[in-house]
């Protein structure tokens, strides 16, 4: 959620931000590969298949998971649905509106869904009933609490760790119907996909934005790497640009920092 | 998107595609400047079996008032794609998708824009897909910065785009539509080529590291050459040059 809204402060502020960044400080002290102290609380919604509470700096974000059975998509009979949604609730920011989903919220979801999809954290083969007829359909979708920047890691990291906590019902086929059994199982999760977003200010690159710096900030990438460090999504935002030195050490950093915060991750949905 | 996981075989054991390219071959490309003739600034590409036609209006008053940037233009931009460009109609309306793409095309157009010598104004950039293949924004945007230059707009630079991306866990340029759906990844890259800067990057599929950086710098390389497109049009509209296209450029090696 942008804060740019006095051009004025917005330029003050940025200079401040560019010359403190020089002397490689950051405005909260931390340093700039540093990220924000991160919080992890699941279960908490206990009508939800799973969920979490994420709590990073101030940002907070609560991802619930619904699950349930659903005919599958033409081009993929034999696979289960997985869909990830956003929103900004209004109750958020001083920002933020109701209404339908902003360009921001909607880039939002969509770049958390990828890092999740493409990562293949979910095993949807493992979630096929009745082929071209009826899969398991996995709806998580996030409120965005508060705004204090770095929406698109908050909201990665609920949506992984209620996804790795949640459980679902186990289905028999009779008579080419799925039916629903009594015993619950955890969803097939293979993977631990991390998004690591970077915002460039001036000429340096800061890990993890808070709001203030999402203010000052020209350019930020998301990079999502999964267990093997591989790279399996980016989306670079704002309107500015990156050199492609700078691409090749986002991609570093987020190696890097995605390995610490997928162990805390596993750490608190074990 | 859907990974096939080598449903197809999209590249063979001699490291031809299915259409005959190389690895790092781009697809025919022919691009025209200024055919709509109302606008300000109009460009045409054919990029494979895309067929894109990018309008530019402005800068002209800003509707409605409060959107107004009191010291820099507006930059409004609308990546579209007409029913008929795909094999399923598509519904009309925008899609999450075209919302997004939008999205980061305004971003990968705006910095290449001197937005400073236009304050109080906004400038529309309208992207219409008429056909669809693989690659259709970085065809966009490289269709919509040439028509923000037939419009006479200051800018610093063009920008250009290719995609990247692995079939068969090979690296390879440009995916047409089968590669990209059936292949394991896919990764638009806009860059602003004078300047040597990077003003789009999406990246989807499973990477190493090596394979990131090897398909980014192939994406960097190929825009370079599609620039020299660019340009030819911009040559061809205004002094009369040959536009090229992309087998003529290579035949001529």
């Amino acid at each position: 959620m942008s804060m740019k809204k006095n051009y004025v402060i917005e330029t003050i502020r940025k200079a401040q931000m560019v010359q403190l960044l020089a002397s490689g400080k950051r405005a909260d002290g931390r340093a700039l590969d540093q990220h924000r102290e991160l919080k992890i609380e699941t279960g908490i919604i206990p009508k939800a298949n799973g969920s979490a509470r994420v709590n990073l700096g101030n940002s907070q974000v609560i991802a619930g998971v619904k699950i349930a059975t659903g005919t599958p998509f033409p081009d993929t009979p034999d696979k289960g649905i997985l869909m990830v949604n956003a929103e900004i609730l209004p109750l958020s920011s001083p920002y933020a509106e109701p209404g339908p989903p902003s360009e921001e919220a909607i880039e939002l979801a969509r770049v958390v869904d990828r890092g999740i999809r493409e990562s293949k954290m979910v095993d949807l083969g493992k979630l096929n009933l009745v082929s071209g007829k009826s899969v398991i359909a996995i709806f998580v979708d996030c409120n965005v609490m508060n705004v204090d920047g770095n929406l698109f890691d908050a909201t990665s990291y609920a949506v992984v760790s209620a996804l790795r906590t949640a459980k679902m019902k186990k289905y028999v086929i009779k008579d080419d119907k799925a039916e629903a059994t009594d015993e619950w199982i955890p969803v097939p999760v293979e993977k631990t996909p991390v998004s690591v977003t970077v915002a460039r200010i001036g000429d340096a690159l800061v890990v993890d934005p808070s709001a203030e710096e999402e203010a000052a900030m020209e350019m930020r990438i998301t990079i999502t790497t999964e267990d093997g460090g591989n790279v399996c999504a980016s989306q670079k935002g704002e309107a500015s640009t990156i050199s492609p030195a700078q691409v090749l050490q986002a991609a570093d950093l987020s190696i890097k920092i995605g390995k610490e915060i997928r162990a805390q991750i596993k750490e608190a949905t074990k | 998107m859907q990974v096939g996981e080598g449903k197809t075989k999209l590249i063979d054991g001699s490291g031809v595609r299915r259409d005959g390219r190389k690895w790092d071959e781009l697809r025919p490309i022919s691009i025209q400047v200024g055919l709509v003739k109302n606008a300000d600034g109009s460009a045409y590409i054919e990029w494979g079996k895309n067929k894109i036609m990018a309008a530019v209006y402005g800068p002209k008053e800003v509707h409605p008032k409060h959107q107004v940037l009191p010291d820099r233009a507006l930059l409004r931009c609308r990546y579209h794609m007409a029913p008929f460009s795909v094999d399923e109609r598509k519904n009309p309306a925008p899609s999450r998708r075209e919302i997004e793409i939008s999205k980061v095309i305004r971003e990968a157009l705006v910095p290449a824009v001197i937005v400073e010598d236009y304050p109080r104004t906004a400038i529309e950039v309208w992207v219409e897909v008429l056909q669809s293949d693989g690659g259709s924004r970085v065809a966009g945007i490289t269709a919509a910065s040439l028509a923000l230059a037939d419009a006479g707009i200051n800018m610093r630079d063009l920008v250009v785009g290719c995609s990247c991306g692995i079939i068969n866990d090979t690296v390879v340029a440009d995916l047409d539509d089968t590669e990209d759906k059936e292949g394991s990844g896919d990764m638009p890259v806009a860059i602003m080529p004078t300047l040597g800067l990077v003003s789009l990057l999406q990246v989807d599929g499973i990477y190493t590291r090596e394979q990131f950086q090897k398909a980014f710098e192939l994406a960097i390389a190929k825009g370079k050459q599609v620039n020299a497109m660019q340009k030819a049009a911009l040559n061809a509209r205004y002094f009369g040059g040959e536009a090229k296209t992309l087998e003529v450029e290579e035949g001529s090696e």
